[in-house]
């Protein structure tokens, strides 16, 4: 489909386009998260490429790997009907130094999509006007699709009520309700069902 | 609908003239307030079609005599639940909640609002009852309307008997008990083909 694209961005880039590839029809580029912003531009500006529309930005969190943050971008030339996907890599083992540069001034769709990127992975947009949570509130810690968020942490809002058994009130057994859920997974409990 | 029909009551002169009966204050009084549940419905997702269903004029719950609803907690009686809410929401559900005056009942419409369904997670709230106590429970991803008038007509039960335990509306057939249900009959071999 759009494999020139690629060809096109390997020679205006040559030292900055890391891999490229073509699984399943999607033309994929990974770059160096310092020229993001500048390849991005160019594929906005240049005629060849016409990225006229922001389709989706987000980030992927790979634990094992360093960097281990992948800021992902869909690229879609409405003109050229071609499609390209952007990606780079940021942050350390520990999460700690995930920035990357805006391009919210160059598609303002970015502008909701980099907020939700922050809110969700802690991925710091530079120069972003606004870089507030989207989402969540402010008062939440940690980013939760980060893969070391703990999946049974909740920070609750108002406090729970202070009544016994608040996780399985009544009417509702000890085989009701949330059957499928994490809060059944008690190893004593379920010990104690076996016995 | 709407007759009193309680032990205590006691018809004194029946007949086409003008009779009287004798009956308790509480029990003529939850007769009145079992009829006249003002709604406020907290609709926060797709659960809310299907209020919607039970609402309009097929299933008609204004039957039931809960057919006005007040956009303002301080005039309503009856809080309708419906749909999933988030710990963002947790606040303002609490706040509405103590806003209505009493006497107050809560109706939580749905699996999410039941007990969180599966959104077992950072964001979700398993279940209103976490937050504000709950007299109705009506499972279901979504509810029939069935189960809600169920639900309905349980809470109107209970408010009659003055019990304010909570409840959950039961499945009408149960499929583990009913071997006459859809759900065994799938599991039937299909008829072989005729030979040829």
């Amino acid at each position: 489909m759009s494999k020139a694209l690629l060809e096109l961005l390997k020679k205006q880039f040559p030292a900055d386009v890391l891999d490229t590839h073509s699984q399943h029809g999607d033309e994929t580029a990974l770059v160096y998260a310092q020229r993001w912003r500048e390849i991005a531009q160019f594929l906005r500006d240049d005629p060849r490429a016409d990225m006229d529309m922001l389709v989706d930005l987000t980030a992927v969190d790979y634990p094992d790997r360093e960097p281990r943050f992948e800021v992902v971008a869909h690229f879609l030339s409405l003109g050229k009907g071609h499609r390209l996907r952007l990606k780079a890599r940021v942050g350390d083992a520990e999460g700690d130094g995930a920035e990357i540069d805006t391009i919210c001034d160059l598609w303002a769709s970015a502008n909701w999509a980099e907020r939700e990127c922050f809110d969700m992975f802690g991925v710091v947009f530079r120069g972003h006007p606004d870089l507030r949570r989207i989402l969540l509130y402010p008062e939440f810690e940690g980013h939760p699709l980060r893969r070391d968020y703990p999946a049974e942490r909740i920070q609750p809002l108002v406090p729970y009520r202070e009544v016994p058994n608040i996780d399985k009130l009544a009417p509702f057994t000890r085989d009701e309700g949330m059957a499928f859920g994490r809060q059944t997974h008690d190893r004593q409990r379920d010990d104690e069902d076996l016995n | 609908m709407g007759e009193l029909t309680t032990p205590s009551t006691q018809i004194i002169e029946p007949g086409e003239g003008a009779g009287f009966a004798t009956t308790r204050f509480e029990d003529i009084l939850a007769w009145a307030q079992k009829y006249s549940l003002f709604m406020y419905p907290f609709v926060t997702a797709c659960c809310g079609m299907e209020f919607m269903a039970v609402s309009s004029p097929r299933y008609d719950f204004s039957r039931f005599g809960s057919e006005a609803p007040r956009f303002s907690p301080r005039q309503s009686d009856l809080l309708w639940v419906v749909g999933t809410i988030t710990q963002r929401q947790a606040p303002i559900l609490r706040r509405i909640y103590e806003q209505m005056a009493e006497p107050k009942w809560v109706l939580a419409f749905g699996t999410c609002a039941s007990c969180g369904g599966f959104y077992d997670n950072y964001a979700c709230v398993a279940g209103i009852d976490k937050i504000i106590p709950c007299d109705v429970y009506v499972p279901g991803c979504p509810p029939r309307p069935e189960a809600v008038l169920d639900g309905l007509l349980l809470l109107q039960d209970k408010i009659q008997r003055g019990d304010r335990r909570p409840a959950t509306v039961k499945p009408r057939l149960d499929p583990v008990t009913d071997p006459n249900l859809g759900l065994v009959q799938l599991r039937r071999s299909r008829p072989s083909r005729p030979p040829v």
